[in-house]
């Protein structure tokens, strides 16, 4: 496992981080089900592994204005978590969470601001406690910060650093749905001696 | 009728007037803009990294870094019948999107080092730098007209300005 870069990671490998990212996404669902007191579905998440290129015409188009979070990790792994929806799903989940109080339009003001990070930490909270019972590493998880902006300025901050190890970047999309359909995404981005480390403690290697 | 070319993230693209050249939602990574004057023939590269140097194995993908982007793109623009010692060089993106730092020291303000990585390359090359609208916290897109050197560049909530 000396030269283990993400551009030849095998099926198997990707099958693994597909479950984690299925049982991660899960919990992120029932924590955020829990959290808005309101029944929430989601479709099995799916785990692609995409050229710099694709990244942001996937999610409507490099300017698709996105709301991202982004949170550091560390513990027995480091590297960093982010978490995008489009900002009016963004926008409907906040809405959720202040009991219809929020704003008008697209732009999230302070206070839906604070209640989106929120949202945020909730989930990859519960993304990384599975992650963590999975692997049986310890993962700490910083305080959130969040940008409103292009998907492709946002997806410029973990496509650099997978630009690190590779030229591809790992993204896990889930869908879910309360009354109105929601696009998630997570991406991991643990550094390559994570890799290895995640992949060790689940018996991958 | 002329054409607007899209220039991926990690990528370069060369041209004449009246085409021009765009790049969309530059983040932490630098759009580097070169034009000859004369033959009005422009280039531009998205370029996510500063220096191709400090890399780990794998493939060397050019248009990803600064200094072998920078190199590639002159070169192009001479293949084309451009000129090095016309060319001149705008500048924009390098932003830090998230104010908390990566610890990590090679993404430490990745941001400030491509714009400082991409202005040593272009010194290295004797290609002035004529403008750049760099750093702050926000994503730019940019279009970049050969034939006039404009250099357009739109945010989201702000008035588009032209450099």
């Amino acid at each position: 496992m000396a030269d283990m870069s993400l551009d030849n990671v095998t099926q198997n490998y990707m099958d693994v981080l597909r479950e984690i990212g299925n049982i991660g996404a899960g919990n992120a669902m029932t924590a955020l089900s829990q959290m808005l007191q309101c029944k929430v579905d989601m479709q099995v998440p799916q785990v692609r592994l995409l050229e710099f290129q694709e990244v942001g015409s996937m999610m409507g188009g490099e300017e698709q204005l996105m709301v991202g979070v982004y949170l550091a990790v560390e513990g027995d792994i480091t590297g960093s978590i982010m978490f995008l929806v489009r900002t009016d799903s963004a926008k409907h989940l906040v809405n959720k969470l202040m009991m219809g109080m929020a704003s008008e339009g697209e732009e999230l003001n302070e206070m839906e601001i604070s209640a989106m990070k929120e949202i945020s930490n909730i989930i990859t909270g519960a993304y990384l406690n599975s992650l963590s019972m999975l692997t049986n590493l310890k993962i700490y998880p910083s305080p959130p910060d969040l940008a409103l902006d292009m998907a492709g300025a946002i997806l410029s901050v973990p496509a650099i650093e997978f630009g690190i190890m590779g030229d591809k970047i790992l993204l896990i999309q889930s869908q879910f749905y309360d009354d109105v359909e929601i696009d998630g995404y997570f991406i991991l981005i643990p550094d390559l001696e994570s890799y290895e480390k995640i992949l060790s403690a689940l018996g991958m290697v | 009728m002329s054409e607007i070319i899209k220039v991926g993230m990690a990528d370069l693209k060369v041209c004449s007037s009246p085409n021009g050249l765009t790049t969309l939602g530059l983040g932490s990574c630098v759009g580097i803009a070169i034009r000859d004057p004369i033959t009005k023939i422009g280039g531009l590269a998205h370029i996510m990294l500063p220096d191709s140097t400090a890399i780990r194995g794998g493939q060397l993908n050019v248009p990803k870094f600064a200094d072998t982007g920078i190199t590639e793109l002159v070169r192009q623009m001479e293949a084309m019948g451009a000129r090095r010692n016309r060319m001149v060089a705008k500048l924009a993106g390098g932003a830090m999107m998230f104010a908390f730092q990566n610890n990590k020291t090679d993404l430490v303000r990745v941001g400030d080092r491509n714009v400082e990585a991409s202005r040593k390359k272009l010194a290295e090359l004797q290609i002035p730098v004529l403008v750049a609208d760099t750093g702050a916290n926000y994503g730019r897109t940019v279009i970049f007209y050969p034939e006039t050197g404009d250099y357009v560049i739109r945010a989201v909530g702000k008035p588009e300005k032209v450099i």
